[in-house]
């Protein structure tokens, strides 16, 4: 892998040389490719070598080399010590964790899915979340829950939801959800370097994609600042907002919509909480319309966070109403042709497009979820 | 309200209530009902059914009685009086505190971790299938044992044919079964179609017992549109509510507290029945073990916790997973009565569930029962197991200590089955297993040929 390579290389003159902050720099154009699983554990292993109060902690992370591989290698690296396999329970684990936490250690949490962190949710909200708050500011809790979150392929209701609204909901908790190989490094780096709990919400299906990387992205300094959204694509008719998977969905959609001459500004939210708002509204000032996209349920979703930002910030602005674009308000079902009903596909996120630009007849029929919600 | 101990004397009346008070607490309690200490040994409710409930589960209960009539008659008019008010003298040896009375001791002593010998395993067939000498189990007839071991084989071959399904891309998921084919199919023949099944997700031998078809478990792994669960859920989600099955949920262990629960609703309902659930070693580190069998101890609900101990969740075996000897020591943690039995021993899991079930609806208990046995199978398709454990170790446990060949020899052994009926049966399901797949009978294709 590119970057362990690269840091060994760079070992000795970093240590020495490494900023407090990492510098945010424009990059070059890519030469290299990587997927997002290298691209989360090289940010592990970078950031295991660098500080050593960082420590993975959950199931299947060390001698099965990770449930999805992030973690390959990183027990035969750094030992049992600092790799540690769990007996199945995430509220035992989650919350032995958040006690390390308290002491001074840097865990690593990870969830087999998301899903399974209902299980341990007391111990991510009111132990950890909340305490640097509840104490005044006299407890730090560095700890970052990370794992696959949302739909993968068909596996059912019980292991596809996204919870990214659930946790952004919460003070004292950071919420993170990269999309490509850039964001993966740059946000877990980001989000273990944090002296706060930070909830790392990543996807099952894009662990496998390969992305252009940069030489500045592989370099071990290399950090993404929390908070901060990435425009994927300049455009000026229609801003679409997304995160994680639907960010490639989002980019698909641009290019259909270009040969319909509509130029769409493509959005990656990289941070949920807390949400980009001046990025968001400053593209909505410039084009005026506003198409939001996620995969999760849409009651209470990110989409209706980012709609009610934007008309309390920019409402003058807004030439057409807002559309949400959203997972079908069904738990997930199994069947390949269901599952493909039950999220948004890029012919939705044309269609919602259009409608924002005045393009197509604005049907409620034909919003996604409701729809799909009546079988 | 804690009386505490006086140090006094060794007269024989402090003798006599140093033996009355180890172990022989409760019956010197009931005997004492106008004593106020009864009331304390409760926290203030004082009821006498209470008690003579306590006393009743105490084994050793009418023993003492006899005893201390016996006494009586010896002891020292002034030992017997000071003995019967209990308010002061009876509590020199015992401390009084919520949860009962405790006998005291000045040696400080801490119960081992682990005691001498772990607790051993009942068993009734030896590795070839042979009856153990004086073994005490439960009958069972020719019908019965042909249809176990027909069910036994069964589920294996299914497991095996579904298993390659998936690896041709005919279904997305599975999970085997194999090596617990004697837990699946024994426990479930020992249990009524009234007993309620909570399953974890290796057990659809207890579904195949009880007459879901091959077709029916196919058409859940494709989600087709004969399913009963209409392609919403994974495959091996099987549910039914006609079989009193309960539907496969993901998350771990969740099953436990709400067997409990529905145990409890068997209890008030007065139903002649108990619910079943499975769990394996992984998922008793679950907090929702915990919950689930205190809980069932606390409402006394009759329901078996079954715990398929089969060394491994996923690559974490078991010396990983927990410290104790094994689950059936848990038990006694909880107040629950248990027994580790051998898991590929189809009688001794079939002995085990008979008695269990009359234990948990006769006397409305809980009961834990622990099969020590091992996964054969990789943890499920999306899993290599030789990634994180020997070949030879799974080669010797599907081999030379496979369960279906096990009870096969006992089966034949008493001239019940034979070698023509074993080819029979296993082309006759394998034939069920493959149509039920592609719907077509591929023994029976024609192909072309040059007429």
């Amino acid at each position: 892998m590119l970057g362990i390579v690269r840091q060994k290389m760079l070992e000795q003159s970093l240590k020495k040389i490494r900023p407090a902050v990492a510098v945010l720099r424009s990059y070059s154009s890519a030469a290299k490719q990587m997927n997002v699983r290298e691209a989360l554990n090289s940010a592990l292993n970078e950031e295991m070598s660098a500080d050593s109060k960082v420590f993975l902690i959950g199931e299947e992370v060390g001698e099965y080399q990770g449930a999805y591989k992030i973690t390959k290698g990183l027990l035969d690296k750094y030992g049992t010590e600092r790799v540690l396999d769990t007996p199945i329970t995430e509220a035992g684990f989650a919350g032995i964790a958040v006690g390390a936490a308290y002491y001074g250690l840097k865990p690593v949490v990870e969830f087999m899915t998301f899903n399974f962190s209902m299980q341990a949710i007391d111990h991510i909200i009111n132990s950890a979340a909340k305490s640097n708050y509840m104490s005044a500011g006299q407890i730090s809790v560095p700890i970052v829950f990370r794992g696959p979150n949302g739909a993968a392929a068909g596996v059912g209701a019980q292991h596809s939801q996204c919870y990214a609204a659930w946790y952004a909901t919460c003070p004292g908790l950071k919420v993170l959800t990269p999309y490509n190989s850039e964001d993966a490094r740059g946000l877990l780096k980001a989000a273990i370097r944090d002296p706060d709990p930070v909830v790392f919400l990543e996807n099952e299906l894009l662990y496998g994609e390969s992305f252009p990387i940069s030489n500045e992205v592989l370099d071990s300094s290399f950090c993404l600042p929390i908070g901060k959204a990435k425009i994927e694509r300049k455009g000026k008719h229609v801003t679409i907002a997304a995160y994680s998977k639907m960010v490639g969905y989002s980019l698909k959609a641009a290019e259909i919509l270009e040969k319909d001459g509509i130029d769409a500004e493509v959005i990656n939210l990289r941070s949920i909480r807390p949400l980009d708002r001046s990025t968001i509204n400053d593209s909505v000032r410039k084009t005026n319309r506003l198409v939001t996209v996620e995969e999760a349920f849409p009651q209470h979703g990110v989409g209706a966070e980012i709609c009610a930002c934007v008309v309390e910030e920019s409402f003058a602005y807004l030439d057409a109403p807002v559309e949400r674009i959203a997972g079908a308000d069904v738990p997930m079902p199994y069947a390949a042709n269901l599952e493909r009903m039950a999220v948004p596909q890029v012919e939705d996120i044309v269609r919602a497009a259009k409608r924002a630009c005045y393009r197509s007849v604005p049907n409620e029929a034909q919003h996604c979820w409701e729809g799909a919600a009546s079988f | 309200m804690a009386n505490w101990v006086r140090i006094s004397s060794r007269s024989i009346g402090n003798h006599i209530r140093k033996r009355m008070n180890q172990g022989f607490i409760g019956s010197a309690v009931d005997i004492n009902k106008s004593s106020g200490s009864s009331s304390a040994l409760h926290g203030g409710r004082t009821v006498c059914d209470r008690n003579r409930r306590y006393l009743n589960s105490l084994p050793w209960n009418r023993a003492t009685l006899f005893w201390f009539q016996r006494f009586k008659s010896t002891v020292a008019e002034k030992q017997q009086d000071s003995f019967l008010s209990s308010d002061t003298d009876d509590d020199q040896l015992s401390l009084d505190f919520p949860g009962g009375k405790v006998s005291y001791t000045s040696d400080m002593n801490f119960i081992s971790e682990s005691s001498q010998t772990r607790v051993p395993c009942y068993r009734v067939l030896d590795d070839d299938g042979e009856l153990i000498k004086d073994t005490d189990f439960q009958q069972v007839s020719k019908e019965a044992a042909v249809k176990m071991y027909s069910k036994m084989v069964n589920l294996q071959i299914m497991d095996t044919i579904f298993y390659e399904a998936q690896r041709q891309g005919r279904i997305s998921f599975y999970l085997t079964s194999a090596g617990e084919e004697a837990i699946n199919i024994a426990s479930a023949a020992a249990l009524t179609e009234q007993d309620i099944i909570l399953p974890q997700y290796r057990e659809p031998g207890v579904l195949l017992w009880r007459g879901f078809t091959l077709q029916e478990f196919a058409d859940q792994c494709f989600g087709n549109k004969a399913d009963y669960g209409k392609g919403r859920q994974m495959p091996i989600h099987y549910g039914s509510k006609k079989h009193n099955f309960f539907t496969i949920s993901s998350p771990i262990a969740t099953q436990l507290p709400q067997a409990a629960g529905i145990a409890y609703s068997l209890k008030m309902d007065n139903k002649k029945a108990c619910v079943v659930s499975y769990i394996g070693d992984g998922g008793t580190s679950e907090g929702d073990f915990h919950a689930g069998l205190n809980f069932a101890a606390v409402m006394e609900a009759p329901v078996i916790f079954f715990c398929r101990n089969n060394g491994w969740a996923i690559s974490t075996n078991v010396w990983e997973q927990f410290r104790s000897d094994g689950i059936v020591v848990k038990g006694r943690a909880y107040g629950i009565r248990s027994i580790r039995v051998d898991g590929n021993d189809a009688l001794a899991v079939y002995t085990a569930v008979s008695a269990a079930r009359e234990m948990a609806v006769n006397e409305q208990r809980p009961i834990l029962i622990e099969a020590l046995t091992y996964r054969v199978g990789h943890h499920s398709t999306s899993d290599d197991s030789t990634k994180y454990r020997q070949s030879d170790e799974i080669v010797y446990w599907k081999n030379a200590r496979n369960p279906v060949n096990r009870f096969r020899n006992w089966v034949q052994s008493n001239g019940w089955w034979s070698d023509q009926q074993e080819t029979q049966l296993r082309s006759s399901v394998r034939k069920q297993v493959i149509i039920s797949l592609i719907g077509l009978d591929i023994h029976n294709l024609h192909f072309f040929s040059d007429t």
